[in-house]
């Protein structure tokens, strides 16, 4: 599975980033090569209107199959993400993305609806 | 002559207070039409007991994709300045909150797959009263996008009351897009302030907006004795015409607390108000 | 770290007399953050020393070179904001109306058409009177007011909190119910309203409660000059308990705010006694417990 996390670092110490549409990195864990890989999106800063659905687009060309992040998207990026049929997991902020990969393993995160 | 916009800085100035007395007061004699282009937080209707004789829905206009006929290009998308239409996939997904209704993605489309779609963005009312036309148009919450409505407003109201003598509106607070929208091609323009350091400051900020829009404007000073002169100061060394100083009385805040009108209670707010009314009298007799 | 966001439906209620007071009392823990950026008016009282100051840019203004303009009107036809018009052989673009769309520029045969960033206004760091940082800003005339500018405040209050190691992010709301007040509540640990009774500020107050009920954010009333409309007062406390909401404090009428403004302090700094300083105090209290829960 593809596991895709908002985050404001690129390393599995780095901290999940709370935000959804403006989230500064957005890292991808591939469960089978156990590879991560990552996307800059700190240019969204100079996006005035439309930062989620921009940032959900991204995501969405990543293909994961899950999304772990802390606050979940806001109204216009949810409803993009809906298109991805992906899971979203949330309540991952502050932890760093080795925790909370651990959290969502244990179950202990709570899904998005 | 005959559109006057009402305008502050700051909210909370007294801008309905004087729109709706002034409004009134004008009526007594001349035909007038009273617009409220507060589109987010309409209040002029609460002082105002007409009947309502009219209500439209209003709408603004979005594109909408025809999936039949789309070659999923992405012109749309690279067009739109403000994200409004992303390409996932298969799929052009529209944002209608962040569309500005420039028309360009359904313009420029090679296939015309974005033909634009009226879809409901807020509603005007309108409310008859003796010789008093009172128009109010509210933005649905949620929509983001004032200008729209207030522009076609102005437009409906510039058709319909042609012939009025008079016609003010009430416009936002502030002096972002949506006052710049409402004090376009005003023949005058009125800004509320307070004798107070934030009334100042916040009718700086208004002085520069208008002076840059360029339409001709003055001041009215409300709860005048509040504060202390600075804007009194402020307005004679900037040459700006201080058209009235309506009296600080509790009893005016009492009255405005409940709906009533402050004119027909206090004399010393009747005398005040008559000198704007004589100024735009002076002012439409000058232009004929 | 937590947020305490003040708003009002409607201007004028005295929400930032009373959000500058809170600074005030609560200094040594607290960023402050003034997202009324249209009207900013805080830093009238806490005499920020502007230390950072730097420009935003949000949108573009297309500009038309009259040089290589031929006069086609092509761009005025495309215009949907009125924003060109003719001028003698040429035309040109009134820059207040320009939306930033860019359809103009793309459909001028000569490209004489160019699009600028637009330069929305500025944002400020600064330190207060009473020492602690505030961030601030300037709309620019005409902005688009889209919550970005506000996002920004925001942001940069919640970095300096962490930096500082500080608790609370207080936060001087924009008016209204659009982007920009939807921007002020994002992340709020807790909201206060304040309003006035009027028929007005009751309209208001409901408008933006209606709006801030989707954020399920906990929040607490302080209704203003209270006396000069007893049964509108009652009628606001009926309702604010209606919505489970708490009410804060109760203030009356009181002129000595404005003489105390002039004097350039907040009321809970003017020496003169006044019937509002303790209840602001209390209430800053209660709201310390709230968001220590």
């Amino acid at each position: 599975m593809k596991i895709a996390f908002t985050t404001k670092g690129i390393d599995w110490d780095s901290i999940i980033d709370a935000r959804f549409g403006r989230t500064d990195f957005i890292v991808l864990y591939d469960e089978e090569s156990e590879r991560l890989t990552s996307v800059d999106n700190r240019d969204i800063e100079g996006v005035a209107h439309g930062a989620g659905p921009q940032t959900a687009q991204k995501l969405f060309d990543l293909s994961p199959d899950v999304l772990i992040t802390g606050n979940g998207p806001g109204g216009n990026a949810a409803e993009v993400l809906q298109r991805a049929h992906l899971k979203i997991y949330t309540g991952a902020a502050n932890m760093t993305i080795k925790q909370a990969y651990e959290a969502y393993k244990k179950g202990s995160l709570s899904l998005f609806e | 002559m005959g559109d006057i916009v009402i305008a502050s800085g700051k909210g909370g100035t007294g801008k309905t207070t004087l729109s709706t007395n002034l409004a009134a007061l004008l009526a007594e004699t001349e035909s007038v039409v009273l617009v409220d282009l507060d589109v987010e937080e309409p209040n002029s209707g609460l002082f105002i007991r007409g009947t309502e004789t009219k209500r439209e829905i209003k709408y603004k206009q979005i594109p909408q994709w025809d999936s039949s006929a789309c070659t999923l290009c992405g012109l749309c998308q690279r067009v739109c300045n403000f994200h409004a239409l992303i390409k996932l996939g298969k799929e052009i997904m529209i944002f209608p909150q962040l569309c500005h209704g420039c028309y360009a993605c359904s313009d420029l489309c090679p296939v015309e797959a974005l033909p634009m779609v009226p879809v409901r963005m807020g509603e005007t009312r309108r409310f008859d009263l003796d010789k008093l036309v009172f128009i109010e148009s509210r933005l649905d919450i949620g929509e983001e996008q004032a200008v729209p409505l207030i522009a076609q407003t102005k437009g409906y109201v510039k058709d319909t009351f042609a012939s009025y003598t008079y016609r003010i509106y009430d416009a936002p607070p502030g002096t972002s897009c949506p006052v710049i929208e409402a004090a376009r091609s005003a023949d005058l323009v009125i800004l509320v302030t307070e004798p107070t350091p934030f009334g100042l400051n916040d009718l700086k900020l208004a002085v520069e907006t208008i002076r840059q829009m360029g339409n001709p404007f003055g001041v009215v000073i409300n709860r005048y004795g509040v504060g202390n002169d600075s804007v009194d100061q402020y307005c004679e060394t900037e040459h700006i015409p201080v058209l009235a100083r309506l009296p600080n009385d509790r009893r005016a805040a009492e009255l405005y607390s409940r709906g009533q009108r402050i004119y027909t209670e206090l004399p010393a707010f009747r005398s005040e108000l008559e000198k704007v009314a004589d100024y735009i009298k002076k002012l439409s007799g000058s232009k004929r | 770290m937590k947020e305490i966001v003040v708003i009002s439906g409607k201007g004028g209620t005295g929400k930032t007399s009373i959000t500058a007071s809170f600074t005030v009392l609560g200094a040594p823990t607290l960023v402050a953050a003034d997202c009324d950026v249209d009207a900013a008016d805080m830093h009238l009282l806490l005499k920020p020393d502007m230390a950072i100051q730097e420009d935003f840019y949000s949108g573009e203004v297309a500009v038309i070179d009259p040089s290589a303009c031929i006069g086609c009107g092509r761009c005025a036809q495309v215009c949907h904001f009125n924003a060109i018009s003719r001028r003698g052989r040429t035309y040109e673009i009134d820059s207040l109306a320009c939306e930033g769309c860019g359809y103009c520029s793309r459909v001028c045969p000569t490209r004489a058409i160019s699009n600028h960033p637009e330069k929305a206004g500025q944002l400020f760091v600064s330190t207060t009177r009473v020492g602690c940082t505030m961030v601030h800003a300037k709309l620019g005339i005409g902005s688009d007011n889209s919550g970005k500018l506000v996002a920004e405040v925001k942001k940069r209050a919640k970095a300096l909190t962490e930096q500082q190691g500080k608790e609370l992010v207080l936060v001087d709301g924009s008016p209204g119910i659009g982007c920009p007040v939807v921007s002020s509540l994002s992340g709020a640990s807790f909201v206060v309203l304040v309003t006035e009774p009027t028929v007005s500020g009751l309209h208001d107050l409901q408008r933006v409660c209606e709006l801030i009920e989707k954020f399920k954010i906990p929040s607490g009333c302080i209704i203003n000059k209270s006396d000069i409309n007893p049964e509108m007062t009652e009628k606001i406390v009926t309702y604010l308990d209606s919505q489970h909401i708490t009410l804060l404090a109760v203030l009356p009428y009181d002129e000595s705010v404005s003489r105390a403004m002039i004097a350039e302090k907040t009321i809970v700094e003017y020496e003169q006694e006044s019937p509002i300083k303790d209840q602001l105090k209390n209430a800053w209290h209660r709201l310390g417990d709230f968001l220590k829960k």
